[in-house]
């Protein structure tokens, strides 16, 4: 809890209580006030009426990552608060507030030592018409953080102005300056001294921002099967999509969605789509099709806990050994993965545009907690220049499409262009693509296929690289943004740490990984599965260069800062 | 006479795989003829197949084509289709992959009622893989996989498309390829999803169907523009009758519209 001015909150509630709503118009509200935060997010099975809660944390500067423990949780009620106690963690300075009337206070979260502080939040509400008693505890967080009545009103009609009911927006304000009177704190806000930023600000979701960075490459075709926590990417698309020319089609399972994709983009048209783990697993054949025939597609998998239907929405890094390898035969294509939630629009901006570039394919792997989290962030780096596959526009004599050339990449004709007529093909195929079972056939365009990859310059986005000394951190993926906040705790401590954030997983730029390398004299590789799919993956390409550790712990729950400071002091102190 | 445009013209050099008296040479031909007929565009015009002996087909035209997964013509069809509204689409395949692992595309397909045609050849039998029982295979046929029959009655072809939506339901012969390309043609021209089960021998490992050409016979009225009436017709008969048992305008499936704004607006919309 050592990163000043931040403060983290979380709220939870049963099924109707308006924790997520709640959350959102906090969010908005800290945002219009001129500070930065996260938001994640996490629910219980039920379809409605489900418990939910969110998770937020507020600063004066850009935050990724979660902290260690929460200052203040607010439970809107104590309903099925077992369920997420443990993503919660509290501390004997947290603050919990309950409502009065809602009973005891459960063993569960006074074990922790936080103090507890019941208000009178149903009773408050019930004296306003239609009065809510989450507006009632909206207002006594707004009153601790410092937003004034005015900021308050603005997110307020901005989340819920949707809803034209006047009475909604009044009642709800009513109740809002009914809990900023009810202030339990003694203290001055605590916003008091944070630094106002004048900055324009983006308030994303890493689902939106995975969808705004395919528009950005120029997909203008998506298919895709509705899944957990993917959905909202394509619920996203679909409206913007049509907006801007293209379109989504729903398709009747993942099968065929991939194979969809192919379809568009073998007609000209940048494709994508996007899934979870079991939806991968279904594309897998789809995805040999699309390297074989040399058809770029996009998915992003916005991960979640595996194996089979898993946790559908809780988050996981475990898909990583599926997309490296879930191929049969040798099938060369990207893996790429965000570093943080406003990455997810360069990351698959940059994967659409290197599977147009490469006619392969690229698999962007999100996961729920950078798919589902919200971010107010300063606006995302982009990709300015347009990247356009190579194609053919005057063929004279007779077309190759899969011609044998210097970079591997051949140029592709589009339907619709005359005397470039061809059949693209999964099988085995010569230089034009006629079906060969020839040995020379296969080697060459295996060759091909490798090559077209391993002779390509992709530049310096492979990773994110900061910090010096002889020490570093390897790590992918949403986990990342805990791993550069504990490496800054480190630092503080005293001890220098190089992180390492790959975001190009796949070719793996083994130059670059050993120059990154240089002087490190141990390396720990954190990433959140059971497995250390990560970790053995760099150790099988022997991409770690001197006495390497894996810290790897499967999900839901987050690597909280502070255990990886602990574990990491651990390691050096032990040699 | 430059501008005949003969079926010939439609012809790719690559030879096919097929068995001698197979009966997807009279598809192909039948194929190409009614391209020709209607002077299709080759390089408007796109053939996408599955895998499986009837699956090499687009390799043999030339047009645009895709030979992709088993199963797997119709998605692909339907992506090329959404994305290029503009090409006139074809998807081709054989039983086992149209109606048993590409089963519930072809559901799908017939519901989107997207405007391209599907042709599949039908011999009752995997071809590709030596003689194994397909989902169109009566109980009874013995087998290497299923020597005493697999006892499950067979898929319903045509029944199956008109309930699942399909705008255009006809049944062809391999063997009687005049007839072939006018079914071809007018699935071709109806706007919507166009389904012709084509009766195709397999001299290989069902030389009994070399009877066929003495069973096929012509539905003796035009296509019903009704379901019930057509599901009636389907139901009733042994399986032999050719022609276009229905047709109906329903709307298809067609994708969005011009654009209304730009990418920068919409970013605009994430600003605090």
């Amino acid at each position: 809890m050592n990163n000043p001015n931040t403060v983290s909150i979380a709220i939870t509630g049963s099924g109707g209580s308006g924790a997520v709503t709640t959350g959102m118009i906090l969010l908005k509200a800290m945002a219009q006030a001129g500070f930065y935060g996260i938001m994640s997010r996490s629910s219980g099975p039920q379809i409605r009426g489900g418990e939910s809660a969110v998770m937020m944390r507020f600063a004066d500067h850009e935050v990724h990552s979660h902290d260690d423990g929460f200052h203040i949780l607010l439970c809107l009620d104590w309903l099925k608060i077992e369920r997420f106690a443990d993503e919660i963690p509290l501390h004997d300075k947290s603050l919990l507030l309950g409502d009065r009337d809602a009973g005891e206070i459960p063993d569960i979260l006074t074990a922790s030592g936080a103090q507890g502080q019941l208000l009178p939040l149903k009773k408050l509400a019930g004296e306003i018409e239609g009065g809510r008693s989450n507006m009632i505890g909206l207002g006594v967080l707004a009153e601790w953080l410092g937003l004034s009545a005015d900021i308050m009103n603005k997110a307020l009609q901005e989340v819920l102005g949707h809803k034209k009911d006047r009475l909604i927006i009044e009642s709800s304000m009513a109740c809002i300056e009914q809990g900023m009177k009810l202030s339990p704190f003694s203290a001055p806000p605590l916003t008091t001294d944070w630094q106002i930023s004048q900055a324009r600000r983006w308030n994303i979701s890493g689902n939106e921002a995975a969808g705004l960075g395919a528009l950005k490459a120029g997909v203008r075709f998506v298919a895709a099967y509705p899944i957990t926590p993917a959905s909202e990417m394509l619920e996203w698309l679909s409206p913007n999509l049509e907006k801007i020319g293209g379109a989504l089609l729903q398709a009747e399972d993942e099968l065929s969605s991939i194979n969809m994709i192919i379809g568009a983009s073998f007609g000209g048209v940048p494709a994508l789509t996007a899934t979870s783990g079991p939806g991968l697993s279904l594309m897998m054949e789809g995805l040999g099709l699309a390297v074989a025939s040399e058809t770029p597609v996009v998915v992003v998998n916005v991960m979640r806990g595996g194996p089979s239907t898993g946790i559908p929405t809780k988050s996981e890094q475990a898909d990583l050994n599926l997309a490296l390898f879930g191929f049969h035969g040798d099938a060369p294509h990207i893996v790429l993965a965000p570093t943080d939630i406003k990455d997810s629009v360069f990351t698959v901006q940059w994967a659409s545009c290197l599977a147009e570039q490469l006619q392969t394919v690229a698999i962007v792997m999100s996961d729920q907690f950078l798919g589902q989290s919200r971010a107010v962030v300063n606006p995302p780096q982009v990709i300015s220049q347009p990247c356009q596959r190579i194609t053919s526009s005057a063929i004279d004599g007779r077309y190759q499409r899969y011609e044998l050339t210097e970079s591997g990449i051949s140029p592709m004709s589009i339907p619709g262009t005359p005397r470039g007529m061809y059949t693209a093909d999964g099988l085995e195929h010569d230089a034009r693509g006629t079906p060969s079972s020839m040995a020379q056939d296969h080697l060459s365009q295996m060759a091909k296929r490798r090559d077209k990859l391993l002779h390509f310059d992709f530049g310096k986005h492979w990773a994110e690289i900061e910090g010096e000394g002889d020490l570093a951190i390897v790590t992918w993926g949403s986990i990342s943004a805990m791993v550069r906040e504990a490496a800054q705790r480190l630092r503080l401590k005293g001890i220098k740490t190089r992180v390492i954030t790959i975001r190009l997983l796949m070719p793996l730029p083994l130059k670059q990984m050993k120059s990154a390398q240089q002087g490190i004299k141990r390396c720990i590789v954190v990433e959140q599965n059971q497995s250390g799919q990560l970790y053995h993956y760099l150790k099988g390409m022997e991409a770690l260069e001197s006495h390497s550790s894996s810290f790897a712990r499967p999900g839901p729950l987050l690597i909280r800062p502070d255990e990886l400071v602990t574990f990491v002091e651990q390691q050096v102190k032990h040699g | 006479m430059a501008d005949i445009v003969k079926p010939k013209d439609y012809k790719s050099d690559t030879r096919p795989i097929w068995c001698p008296g197979c009966g997807d040479y009279g598809v192909l031909s039948s194929i190409t003829r009614a391209f020709a007929f209607l002077k299709l565009s080759h390089e408007q015009t796109a053939v996408v197949s599955g895998i499986g002996c009837s699956s090499r087909l687009p390799a043999y035209l030339d047009t645009y084509g895709f030979h992709g997964l088993h199963g797997r013509a119709l998605p692909i069809a339907a992506g090329l289709k959404a994305a290029r509204p503009d090409l006139t689409v074809i998807a081709a395949g054989g039983d086992g992959d149209g109606y048993s692992i590409g089963g519930n595309h072809f559901l799908h397909a017939c519901r989107r009622n997207m405007d391209m045609t599907y042709i599949v050849m039908d011999n009752n039998v995997y071809g590709m893989t030596k003689g194994q029982p397909s989902p169109t295979t009566a109980p009874d046929w013995p087998s290497k996989l299923a020597p005493h029959g697999t006892g499950i009655r067979p898929f319903q072809p045509l029944a199956i498309a008109l309930s699942s939506g399909a705008s255009f339901v006809a049944r062809g012969f391999a063997g009687d390829p005049a007839k072939l390309t006018r079914l071809i043609v007018e699935a071709i021209n109806h706007p919507g999803f166009s389904f012709i089960e084509v009766l195709s021998p397999c001299p290989t490992f069902r030389p009994e169907q070399k009877e066929w050409k003495h069973h096929v016979r012509q539905w003796q009225d035009g296509p019903a523009p009704d379901p019930v009436e057509a599901a009636s017709r389907i139901h009733a008969d042994d399986g032999m009758s050719t022609g276009i048992v229905y047709q109906s305008e329903l709307p298809a499936w067609q994708p969005g519209s011009e654009p209304s704004t730009t990418i920068e607006k919409l970013e605009q919309g994430f600003y605090v």
